[in-house]
C-alpha cells in the first residue's frame, strides 16, 4: 500500500515536470531550439502567484490569471527580443543555445534585483488536506497535480490535433519552407509555440506553488534541467512523449528517495536518461528523423 | 623615488624595533597600572562580518557595563577591550592573535566563527592563555587544551536536548528524523537526537536523509510517506528554517500529525511559512539559546538598548558575546589576580546567571545551560519554557 502512495507521490511530482517539459518539447519540435531558459518561465509564474496573492492580496483566480497570461507574454518577448533574428537570419544552432542560457541568467538576476534572493513563501492554493481512500490516506495536492497534468495534456492534443492553428503548427514543424508556401504564417505559429508553452509553464508554477509553497529566482535551475530530461527521455518534439518523460522521471525519483537512498535520487535520474538515449537516441515516443542533405 | 624608498624603510626598521619592546613592555604586565587587557577576535569585514560586528558590539557593551556600573574588576580595575578584524580568514586570525598577545592580554574572548576559531585555539592552547569562543559550534575546538572554553552549544548538544525533551516533557515513545545529510550541523544534530532517543529507550521508527542546499529538492513526500506508515510521536528535524517550512507545510499535506521538533537552526521559519500555511507549525518545538520574546527584564533591557545604540537587531551572537565578556570578567575576578592558571581554574567552577542562563562548563569545557524551548502561537514564536538535562548521575 504504501508503494502506491510512493507511486502517487511520483505521479504528482512527475505532472510538474511533464508541464514544464512539455513547453521544451514543443519548442524544440517547431524552430529545434532547446530553450533554456523555459525552466525560469516557472519561476516567472512563481513569482506572479506571489505578488497577486501576497502583495496584492487579490484572491485565487486573478493569481491564475496573471501568471498564465504574464509567462505566455514573456514567452512570446523572450521569442521576439532574443531569439526571432538568429532563427530568422539563419545562425548557427550554438549561438541559439547560448542566448537561451544568457536569457535565463538575465531572468534570474532580473528577479533577484526585483524581489531579492531570499527564498519567497507563497499560500496555499487549494487546500492542505488527506482523502482517505480505503484505508490510506492520501494527499489532495497530489491529486490534484495529476489531474490538472492529464487536462492540461488533453487540452493540449486537441488543439493540435483538432484544430487549424493545431495543423499548422503541425506542418510548420514537419517543414517550415514548405508550410510558408502553403500560407502560413509561420513566424505568427512559432511566436505562438512560445506562448502556449510558457502558459503550459505558468501552470507548472501554480502547481509547484500549492505543492511547495516556497520560491526563489534561482528554483528553475534544476527544476528546468530535470523537465528537460523529461522532454528528451520521452522523445523531444512529441508531445505524449513529454508526459510520459515527466511522470517515469518524477516516479524514479520518488522511489529511489523512498526504497534506495535519497544521495542517489540525481544519479538514478540522469542514469535512466543514459540508459534509454543508448536504446532508443530518439527517446521513448520519438521518431528518428534521417537528416536531409 | 630612491630617497622615499629610504624614508620608507627607515619609518619600517623603526617600526620593527618598537613593537617587540612595546611586547617586552607589556609582557606578564597586563594588569599593570589600573588596566587589565582582555583580546577579541572577530570578522569585522568579510563575508562573515555581520556575526563578528554582532560579536564585538556586544563585548563593547558588556565592557562599559563592568566599567562603569560594576566599578571594574580585581579591586577597582577596569577592563580595556583590545579587538582585532580577522576578517573570518584562519591565517589572518593567527596573525591577529600574536598581535593581541604583543599588547599583553590576559585573556581572549573569540574566536566568532569555527574554523579561524581552531586554528587560534591551537595557538593558545600552546601559550596557555584563557581563551572563550562566544559562538565556536565546532565540536573539537575545546579538545585542543584545558584552556580553551565556549560560550554556545555545541551543535549536537541541542540533539541530545530534544530527545530529552521529548521524552521527559512530551511523553514520546517513537521518534523520527528527517535531516540534511549534505550539512554537518544537520547531521551532527540528527545522529547525538538518535543516539540519546534510542538510549532513553524510545524508538526511532525512520532516520531520513535530504540533499539540501540551492540546488536540492524540495520534494520530501517520498521520505514523509515513509515516516507516515510508522506514525511516529515525534519528528525531529534539524535543518534550518527555510527547509523546516517546506518540509512542514508538506508533512501536512501528507496527514502526519507528529509533533515537529527542530533546533535553534529553526529561527526564521514564521518569515518562511505564508500565513495560511502556519498551522503546520502550530504543534512544533523548538529549542534555542535565547529567545527574543524571553519575558526575562534583563534580555529585554540589552535588547532594547542594544538597538538604539547600533541601529539594529540584537541576534543570538550578540547575546552570546556579550555573556562570554561577563563570564570572563567573573572568572578574572574570582581569580584574584590575572596569572593564567587561576584565571582557566576559575572559568571551569564558572556559575554565572547571564541573558541566556545560568552557565556552568563541562569537563570538555562546553556550556552546561538551560535551553529555550519555542513553539508558535498564531503568528509569532512563543515562549513555552526552560529545559535542560540533567543526569541521573548529578541529582
Amino acid at each position: 500500500m504504501s508503494f502506491i502512495s510512493q507511486v502517487l507521490n511520483g505521479l504528482g511530482l512527475g505532472s510538474i515536470y511533464a508541464l514544464v517539459a512539455l513547453g521544451y518539447s514543443m519548442v524544440y519540435g517547431i524552430v529545434q531550439l532547446i530553450n533554456f531558459a523555459h525552466g525560469d518561465i516557472i519561476m516567472v509564474g512563481g513569482y506572479m502567484v506571489y505578488l497577486v496573492l501576497v502583495v496584492l492580496g487579490l484572491p485565487l483566480w486573478v493569481a491564475v490569471l496573471v501568471s498564465i497570461l504574464v509567462c505566455a507574454a514573456v514567452g512570446i518577448l523572450m521569442e521576439k527580443l532574443a531569439y526571432h533574428r538568429l532563427l530568422t537570419k539563419g545562425s548557427p544552432r550554438i549561438s541559439l543555445l547560448i542566448t537561451a542560457i544568457g536569457v535565463s541568467i538575465f531572468l534570474q538576476n532580473a528577479f533577484m534585483l526585483m524581489f531579492n534572493s531570499d527564498p519567497k513563501s507563497v499560500p496555499t492554493l487549494i487546500t492542505r488536506e488527506t482523502l482517505d481512500l480505503a484505508g490510506q490516506s492520501i494527499s489532495i495536492t497530489t491529486l490534484i497535480n495529476i489531474a490538472v497534468s492529464v487536462v492540461m495534456m488533453v487540452l493540449l492534443y486537441l488543439l493540435v490535433n483538432r484544430t487549424k492553428v493545431g495543423k499548422a503548427m503541425q506542418a510548420t514543424s514537419e517543414d517550415a519552407g514548405a508550410a510558408k508556401l502553403m500560407g502560413i504564417n509561420t513566424n505568427r505559429i512559432i511566436t505562438l509555440t512560445f506562448a502556449v508553452g510558457s502558459a503550459l509553464a505558468a501552470v507548472g508554477a501554480l502547481l509547484y506553488c500549492n505543492a511547495y509553497p516556497q520560491i526563489s529566482p534561482t528554483m528553475g535551475n534544476l527544476f528546468g534541467l530535470k523537465a528537460f530530461v523529461a522532454a528528451v527521455l520521452g522523445g523531444i518534439g512529441s508531445i505524449p512523449g513529454a508526459m510520459i518523460g515527466g511522470y517515469l522521471l518524477g516516479v524514479a525519483e520518488i522511489l529511489t528517495k523512498a526504497y534506495i537512498s535519497s544521495d542517489f535520487t540525481d544519479a538514478v535520474v540522469f542514469g535512466i536518461l543514459i540508459v534509454v538515449l543508448m536504446v532508443k537516441p530518439a527517446g521513448i515516443m520519438g521518431k528518428y528523423r534521417k537528416e536531409k542533405v | 623615488m630612491k630617497k622615499a624608498k629610504r624614508i620608507l624603510s627607515v619609518a619600517l626598521a623603526a617600526a620593527l624595533m618598537t613593537m617587540p619592546l612595546a611586547g617586552c613592555n607589556n609582557n606578564g604586565g597586563g594588569s599593570s597600572g589600573d588596566v587589565i587587557k582582555i583580546g577579541g577576535l572577530a570578522p569585522l569585514t568579510g563575508e562573515v562580518a555581520q556575526y563578528g560586528t554582532a560579536v564585538d558590539n556586544a563585548i563593547k557593551m558588556a565592557v562599559e557595563k563592568i566599567n562603569e556600573e560594576q566599578g571594574g574588576i580585581l579591586g577597582g580595575k577596569k577592563i580595556e577591550y583590545i579587538c582585532y578584524d580577522e576578517k573570518g580568514d584562519s591565517s589572518e586570525a593567527v596573525t591577529m592573535y600574536e598581535r593581541l598577545l604583543d599588547e599583553g592580554v590576559v585573556a581572549l574572548i573569540g574566536d566568532v566563527t569555527s574554523k579561524p576559531c581552531k586554528a587560534v585555539a591551537q595557538k593558545a592552547a600552546a601559550d596557555n592563555l584563557p581563551m572563550l569562543t562566544p559562538t565556536g559550534t565546532q565540536e573539537d575546538i575545546t579538545d585542543v587544551g584545558e584552556n580553551v572554553f565556549r560560550t554556545c552549544f555545541i551543535d549536537p548538544y541541542q540533539g541530545e536536548l530534544m530527545a530529552t525533551y521529548a521524552k521527559e516533557k512530551l511523553g514520546a515513545t517513537s521518534a523520527a528524523i528527517l535531516y540534511d545529510n549534505a550539512d554537518t550541523y544537520s547531521s551532527g544534530i540528527a545522529d547525538a537526537f538518535e543516539a540519546a532517543a534510542k538510549e532513553l529507550g524510545m524508538t526511532v521508527t525512520n532516520k531520513e536523509g535530504y540533499q539540501g542546499g540551492s540546488s536540492g529538492s524540495k520534494d520530501f513526500n517520498a521520505q514523509l510517506t515513509k515516516i507516515k506508515a510508522n506514525n511516529p510521536d515525534v519528528l525531529m528535524l534539524p535543518v534550518y528554517y527555510s527547509d523546516a517550512a517546506l518540509i512542514a507545510v508538506q508533512a501536512q499535506a501528507q496527514g502526519i500529525t507528529s509533533t515537529l521538533l527542530g533546533a535553534d537552526g529553526w529561527d526564521g521559519v514564521i518569515e518562511k511559512i505564508d500565513a495560511s500555511n502556519l498551522s503546520a507549525v502550530a504543534n512544533a518545538r523548538f529549542c534555542s539559546q535565547y529567545s527574543a520574546s524571553s519575558t526575562d527584564p534583563e534580555l529585554q533591557a540589552f535588547l532594547k538598548e542594544y538597538k538604539e545604540r547600533y541601529g539594529m537587531d540584537a541576534n543570538m551572537f550578540a547575546v552570546l558575546g556579550y555573556d562570554s565578556m561577563f563570564i570572563m570578567a567573573d572568572a578574572i575576578d574570582r581569580a584574584g589576580s590575572t596569572d593564567a592558571e587561576a584565571i582557566i581554574a576559575a572559568l571551569k567552577t564558572t556559575n554565572y546567571k547571564g541573558l541566556t542562563g545560568t552557565t556552568t562548563f563541562d569537563s570538555k569545557r562546553n556550556p552546561v545551560r538551560e535551553a529555550l524551548i519555542t513553539g508558535f502561537e498564531g503568528d509569532s514564536y512563543k515562549f513555552i519554557e526552560n529545559f535542560s538535562i540533567t543526569t541521573g548521575a548529578e541529582e
